[in-house]
Order: C-alpha cells, then sequence, then structure tokens
C-alpha cells in the first residue's frame, strides 16, 4: 500500500497535470475562434471563383483542348495524395483519423497496381506514414498554419502541385484533410483537386441560361488556363483552413476529457488519502491504548 | 443618380467590400475599363493596378491589386483580387522594401516554376510602385 507521502506527491502532480491541459483547453478554444473567422471569411471568395468557373466551363463545355486541369491527362495510373495533418500532437484522433484514411487509400491504389506519391503537410502524418511509405514520399510542408494559415502558404504548396502536373508526374490528385463540422467533430474528407470536378451549377448554365451570355477578355481559354491553377490554390487554402479549425476544435475536446479525467482522479487519490491517514492515526491509538492496558 | 452598380472585392482571405457604387474603373488584362449599370456581361483578367470607386461623380476610393479576375454582369461586378490593399494605405517604405525582395527572389530562382513566380511578383511590386507614384503626383 501507498505510503501518505506518495499520496500527497502523486495528487500533486495530477494538479499539475491538470492545470496545464486546462491551460492548453483555452489556447485552444480561443485559436479555434480565430481559425473559424478565417475560415468562414474565405469562404465569400471560394464560392464566387466557383460560380466563375461555372460560368465558364459551361461555355466551354464540348469544346476539345479545354486545359488538362480541367480534362485531366486521360488516364489515372499515378495518383497524388495530400495528407493534411497537424504539426502538434495531443489532439485527440484528429491526426490519426487522417493517417487511416491515408494509409486505406494508398494501399486501395496499389492493390489496383496504381502508383502513389504522397506529399505530406504537417509534421505528425510524416513522421506516422514514413515508415509504411517513406518510399512514396515526394515532399512536405511543416509550420503551415502556426501563425494562422495564410493565403502564401496555401500558394507555395498548390504551385509545386502544378508544377508536378505540368512534368507530368502525377494523373490524379486528391486532398485528404479534416473538415469542420463543430467544435467537437471533424470529418475526413478526401477531395479530388485535379481533374477538378466542375460543380453541378456549371451544367445547369450550359442548357443555354442566361449565363452563357458573357463576353471573355482575352479569351476564353487564357481565362480558364489562369483560374483553374488560381482554384487549385483556393481549394487547398480552403483545406488548410479546415483543417486548422478542426485541429483546434479537436484539441479543445480533448483537453476537456483530460482536465475532467485528471478531476476525477484527484477526487479518488484524495479519498485514497485520507482514508490511509484515519487508518493510521486508528492504528496508532490502538496501540497506545493496547498498551496502556497491559499496564 | 439612382441607378448603382453592386460591387464586391474579394480577397483569398476575406470580402473587402461590398456597396453599391456609381461606377468602378478595373485594370483589365487588356485595357482599364469603367463598368456602370447595365454593363455587357463579361470577364476579363485584371492585370496588378489601382482600382478607381466612383461615388457622385468622384473618386471615392483607389484600391490597388495584384491582379486577379472580375466578373461583370448587369447589375454586379466583382472583382476577385490576389491581393488587396488601400492606396492610403501604402507607404514608399513598404514599396521599396516589397520591390527589392521581389527583386532579390528572381536573382535567387533556381528553377523555372520558381523564376516565373518570382517574375510575377516583381510585377506586381512594380505595379505597386507606380501606383504610388501616380497617387504622390496628384
Amino acid at each position: 500500500m501507498a505510503s501518505l507521502k506518495d499520496l500527497r506527491l502523486r495528487i500533486n502532480s495530477v494538479k499539475s497535470t491538470r492545470k496545464i491541459t486546462s491551460a492548453m483547453k483555452m489556447v485552444a478554444a480561443s485559436k479555434l475562434r480565430r481559425a473559424q473567422t478565417s475560415a468562414e471569411s474565405a469562404r465569400p471568395y471560394a464560392a464566387r471563383m466557383e460560380r466563375m468557373l461555372g460560368s465558364l466551363a459551361a461555355s466551354l463545355a464540348g469544346q476539345t483542348g479545354a486545359p488538362r486541369l480541367l480534362a485531366g491527362t486521360g488516364s489515372d495510373d499515378v495518383h497524388l495524395i495530400i495528407v493534411t495533418t497537424s504539426d502538434r500532437g495531443l489532439c485527440g484522433g484528429f491526426n490519426g483519423s487522417i493517417v487511416r484514411s491515408a494509409r486505406h487509400l494508398t494501399n486501395d491504389l496499389l492493390r489496383q497496381g496504381k502508383t502513389v506519391k504522397l506529399i505530406l503537410v504537417g509534421r505528425k502524418g510524416r513522421d506516422q506514414l514514413k515508415r509504411e511509405f517513406g518510399k512514396l514520399f515526394l515532399d512536405s510542408f511543416d509550420n503551415i498554419g502556426r501563425k494562422g494559415v495564410t493565403f502564401a502558404e496555401a500558394n507555395t504548396i498548390a504551385n509545386r502541385i502544378t508544377g508536378l502536373f505540368e512534368e507530368g508526374q502525377f494523373d490524379v490528385c486528391t486532398i485528404i484533410y479534416n473538415r469542420f463540422k463543430s467544435a467537437i467533430s471533424q470529418e475526413v474528407t478526401r477531395q479530388q483537386l485535379v481533374p477538378f470536378p466542375l460543380p453541378p451549377v456549371a451544367e445547369e448554365g450550359a442548357s443555354g441560361g442566361p449565363k452563357a451570355l458573357y463576353e471573355y477578355e482575352p479569351s476564353e481559354e487564357a481565362i480558364l488556363a489562369e483560374l483553374l491553377p488560381r482554384n487549385l490554390a483556393i481549394q487547398v487554402f480552403r483545406a488548410l483552413l479546415e483543417s486548422n479549425a478542426s485541429e483546434q476544435g479537436a484539441r479543445m475536446t480533448a483537453m476537456d476529457n483530460a482536465t475532467r479525467n485528471a478531476g476525477d482522479m484527484i477526487n479518488n487519490l484524495t479519498i485514497r488519502y485520507n482514508r490511509t491517514r484515519q487508518a493510521q492515526i486508528t492504528k496508532e491509538l490502538i496501540e497506545i491504548i493496547s498498551g496502556a492496558e497491559a499496564l | 443618380m439612382a441607378e448603382k452598380v453592386e460591387f464586391e472585392l474579394v480577397s483569398p482571405e476575406r470580402l473587402l467590400i461590398s456597396e453599391p457604387v456609381e461606377m468602378v474603373v478595373v485594370p483589365g488584362s487588356e485595357g482599364d475599363f469603367g463598368a456602370l449599370p447595365r454593363h455587357a456581361p463579361m470577364i476579363t483578367g485584371v492585370r496588378p493596378g489601382v482600382i478607381d470607386i466612383y461615388q457622385d461623380g468622384k473618386v471615392s476610393d483607389r484600391i490597388f491589386i495584384a491582379g486577379g479576375f472580375a466578373e461583370v454582369t448587369e447589375t454586379r461586378v466583382t472583382v476577385l483580387a490576389e491581393e488587396a490593399l488601400r492606396l492610403a494605405d501604402l507607404t514608399a517604405d513598404t514599396v521599396a522594401q516589397r520591390l527589392r525582395a521581389a527583386e532579390e527572389a528572381v536573382e535567387e530562382a533556381d528553377s523555372e516554376p520558381a523564376r516565373n513566380l518570382a517574375q510575377r511578383g516583381l510585377l506586381v511590386a512594380r505595379a505597386m510602385k507606380a501606383a504610388l507614384e501616380q497617387r504622390t503626383v496628384h
């Protein structure tokens, strides 16, 4: 049985752990609010970009020579998977579920005889996948979104992707990230980036609606060729923002649980401490009394 | 003047402006154009330059944008900017600094895509400088 001193030390150590986890929870909560606002304020751009792309693609529909970022290379032998995780742990199942999904997808594709290449965003995912798929790594990015995700960071990643695509390094590109549903729930999402799947709105526009009447300067093709890489960057940006918000949400929940568990543990230990103390006092009293009676 | 056109300026980070205006002058890739209400619908590229917003017959706001796209319909002008800054917020120092950084990036670029990217950054920085100089002349 643990001595009184051991118990006292144990209680103190759990108490300081609880202080840390509850502080981390507060920090995550305030970061979450910021991440959530920036995710929301990025939405108008993405929405308008989609609308523009929709009407452009509608007017180009059926024509040959559509840019390859939209039409694809015509085969799907080489897959590029972008795995978005966080740089830091202590956020519950956040990284685990992404890594699981990535591993699943990679194995599936490998079984089908496809070639898979990986780009890792975030340190945790890289570390966890390194042993198994280290040879498939093309590139990895760390320290993304440390001070809030900026568009420049997303742009760097997107430029890398378009660069690889132009060199003919892959046919299909998918990004795996945690979509932010609420502070307590995230959803692992796989989104295809290249070739870009058109939003359904575009098809409505194609049926001769007023949308088809745009003039283009300089030309449809030229604008589309500019717009598509841009759109790729936006999609990456959106995924990073969602992932960042999810990370903070997941961490907040995990730390909230940890704080509660620490509280429970402290209660149990305190009860045990008091019982032991009482038992010891009783024992001492008995010893004294029985000693006195023996005289 | 009753008729106005709904002007929206969005950058990837946020929605900057959304208000009815009399006219906007946008630096299109094929030349500057002014968009009034009932402009013919069009989609165009935008070069780095300055957007002039007209209210009550005079320029009410000038905004520098680092290129992007514009969508014009009869009632609405939407500009998707890569980056947008109020011209009034630009200072000679920051612009000079940016120009220097862009020039260095061009020199340091070691691959074709990197060079293209750096060139583009340099174009933006130069346009920014030009916009600033133009402002001081006025």
